[in-house]
């Protein structure tokens, strides 16, 4: 049997335990043994990408000796599974990045599972997040894992591959374009009558659901809370 | 460090109908350019093989541009070289008064805005027109470019009517803003200086080093009016553009059209090599443009910027540029180019550009000649300067998570600490910096348990 780490992201670990309960939950019902180790923070992604090299570096390595010794890593996060694949080669070397997987494609390339034994009777839209979809290539891997659930309606989002406008410090650096972004997302999210907007990443969910919280619209649920749900 | 395209930004944010203009203007070409790249199977065969051939002319700079030089000469051009912008221009400037002249057509150039030609020459005394539609409109409104292929898309027909009948001195009476009516009145004003002029400036799309010719892709047919009828060619090229052979076209003329316009073919593409006695310009310049390039291509990962043929796919897909316009970044390469392209042609300047982007990667997507432009944003702020407090408190946050124990105590902290902006599971007002982020949307509060209070319990 293979060793699978969970990484449950910075942001989850501090805003959302409910995302990573969710990992846990389908892993186990599908028969895998899921191990959390205690020292994991974060992949290094808001450095690397704000420009602060060095200390990216420093987090890659320390990812890199919290989870070297496992043979796969699961994570509910494709910006977080990009991160590890994508940039660190360029930045500390190795191939942990290789072994980094975010959930679908755990779920659907190395378990071989599309039907997770999810019921989840609720109207949903989906938001393919930029770096899950653009630069880790999932693809419709989270619909694909969605549409095999029992009693979900999906709704098309329109205009669903336009960023959110997250894009981590940016939305600080370029509030303002930033937040016109949002506008257009929240507004075609609303537009869905949707009860929830599910997403690969809980960082846009969390933009796009800062602003829907205000102007109304679909619940933000990450698609692994609905791929546990057996109500 | 810079905030103008932040500043900038915000300006134009607060504009609705340039905001209205450019939504549609590029959701047009977006969905156009979409289709034409599907037809190809062989689109993202293309697009390797386009990188692979620029990454090699690359390697390659000074042997082929000796070598375009030497084949160029050959067929009867005069080639001269600039180190930068103001060589350029002074070398230009010179040839047209060698000329007897004292104004020039222009062809639509990215080359000659950015050494500011048309600025320069009118203070030396000489008139530089441009005959492009969209370049003229601009030039009439005495306004900048603010798209590589379509530089007036900031603006709709009837603020073009409104120019039209303003600016242009021979404009028809009772001008309305049907674009046939409209692209009749250019095409009449413009007819008059094509016939008048000795000398015509151009930039090129292509040269290619194995005969020494230049290649200008273009839709209205001054550009063929240009190379065609005055007496003197002037060609402003940036050394980028070579290409090695002729064979390497048929890869690009498949990429471009369907990049920037969205069409199978572009209507004219022209393509001279020197002087053919008794047809066309008779005196052939050529004017090979450095312009801070040949630094760029010794940073390894910044030079494949080097490799965009600036069909402006990535403006039309970029969802900053949709909202912001080009006059916002403050450069003649808008968008996600300039964002690349602006701070590595002029260190120093523009160390704001690489920050406007949400790295979602759309650009890179849609690039002919597959360049990273996310991972190059990235290494530009790597390599860039950063403000004395950010940095103070991205040292603080690394030196918290690259620590377990720090961690887990600031989770903690974070959680009892948030309680006082609390509102119903929401915190909606937070202090700076936090403000920039609940000025527009809220934030969630910390959980009551956290995921590693849960494990620790079950574990047990
Ligand atoms: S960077 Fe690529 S997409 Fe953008 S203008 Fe240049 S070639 Fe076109």
């Amino acid at each position: 049997m293979s060793r699978i780490g969970l990484f449950i992201t910075c942001i989850n670990d501090a805003l959302y335990p409910q995302t990573p309960k969710a990992v846990v939950a389908v892993l186990e019902r599908l028969g895998y043994e899921v191990d959390f180790p205690q020292d994991q923070t974060c992949c290094g992604q808001m450095h690397a990408n704000s420009g602060y090299r060095k200390d990216a570096v420093r987090l890659a390595k320390s990812f890199d000796r919290v989870f070297g010794a496992y043979d796969a890593v699961v994570t509910p996060s494709g910006s977080c599974a990009a991160m590890a694949r994508e940039q660190y080669p360029a930045l500390i070397g190795g191939d942990i990045g290789e072994r980094v997987y975010e959930l679908s494609e755990f779920l659907l390339d190395h378990a071989g599972v599309e039907d997770v034994g999810a019921r989840f009777p609720h109207t949903v839209a989906y938001h393919p997040t930029c770096h899950g979809t653009r630069v880790l290539g999932l693809g419709d891997k989270p619909l694909r894992l969605l549409r095999a659930v029992e009693g979900i309606e999906l709704i098309d989002l329109p205009e669903a591959d336009q960023c959110c406008g997250f894009g981590g410090t940016f939305a600080l650096k370029n509030a303002e374009v930033s937040s016109a972004m949002l506008d257009d997302k929240r507004r075609h999210a609303a537009g869905t009558g949707a009860e929830y907007l599910a997403a690969a990443d809980n960082s846009c969910l969390t933009h796009i659901g800062g602003g829907l919280s205000r102007a109304g619209g679909p619940e933000p649920i990450h698609y692994a809370e609905i791929l546990a749900s057996t109500e | 460090m810079s905030a103008a395209f932040p500043k900038a930004a915000k300006v134009a944010l607060g504009m609705p109908q340039l905001r209205s203009n450019l939504a549609h203007a590029t959701g047009t070409i977006r969905d156009k350019r979409a289709k034409a790249a599907g037809e190809l199977d062989d689109w993202q065969r293309l697009r390797d093989t386009a990188a692979a051939v620029k990454a090699d002319v690359q390697h390659r700079m000074p042997e082929l541009a000796v070598t375009f030089e030497r084949n160029a000469i050959a067929a009867g051009a005069t080639v001269h070289w600039a180190r930068d912008a103001a060589e350029a221009n002074a070398i230009a400037a010179r040839i047209t008064r060698e000329a007897g002249a004292e104004e020039v057509v222009k062809i639509k150039s990215m080359a000659t805005q950015e050494t500011g030609l048309n600025e320069y020459f009118a203070a030396e005394g000489l008139a530089a027109w441009e005959t492009d539609l969209a370049e003229l409109i601009v030039q009439l409104a005495e306004d900048e470019p603010s798209h590589i292929l379509v530089p007036a898309i900031h603006y709709n027909r009837t603020e073009i009517r409104d120019i039209f009948k303003g600016r242009m001195p021979d404009a028809p009476e009772g001008l309305t803003d049907d674009p046939a009516a409209l692209a009749e009145a250019a095409r009449l004003h413009l007819r008059r200086r094509f016939l008048s002029a000795k000398v015509a400036v151009s930039g090129a799309n292509f040269a290619v080093a194995e005969t020494g010719s230049l290649v200008v892709v273009e839709s209205e047919g001054n550009g063929r009016m240009c190379l065609t009828m005055p007496e003197t060619l002037i060609s402003i090229v940036g050394i980028e553009k070579l290409l090695p052979c002729f064979e390497d076209l048929e890869v690009f003329m498949q990429l471009l059209p369907r990049s920037s316009t969205g069409e199978r073919m572009n209507p004219y593409t022209s393509v001279w090599t020197g002087v053919a006695a008794g047809d066309g310009p008779q005196n052939v310049h050529i004017i090979l443009l450095d312009n801070g390039r040949t630094d760029v291509l010794a940073d390894e990962v910044g030079r494949q910027a080097l490799s965009c043929i600036r069909c402006s796919a990535c403006l039309n897909v970029c969802p900053v540029y949709e909202r912001t316009g080009g006059h916002a970044y403050g450069h003649v390469y808008p968008g996600p180019i300039g964002a690349i392209l602006a701070p590595q042609l002029e260190p120093g300047r523009h160390d704001d550009l690489p920050y406007a982007s949400s790295l979602c990667g759309a650009c890179y997507e849609v690039c002919p000649v597959k360049i990273d432009i996310p991972e190059v944003l990235v290494h530009l702020r790597q390599t860039g300067p950063h403000g004395v407090g950010e940095k103070a408190a991205m040292s603080a946050a690394e030196a918290v998570m690259a620590r377990p124990r720090l961690w887990r105590a600031a989770l903690g902290a974070a959680r009892f600490f948030s309680r006082p902006w609390r509102r119903r599971g929401f915190m909606r007002r937070l202090p700076w910096p936090g403000s920039k982020w609940t000025a527009s949307r809220d934030m969630p509060v910390p959980p009551g348990e956290s995921f590693r209070d849960w494990w620790k319990e079950r574990e047990r």
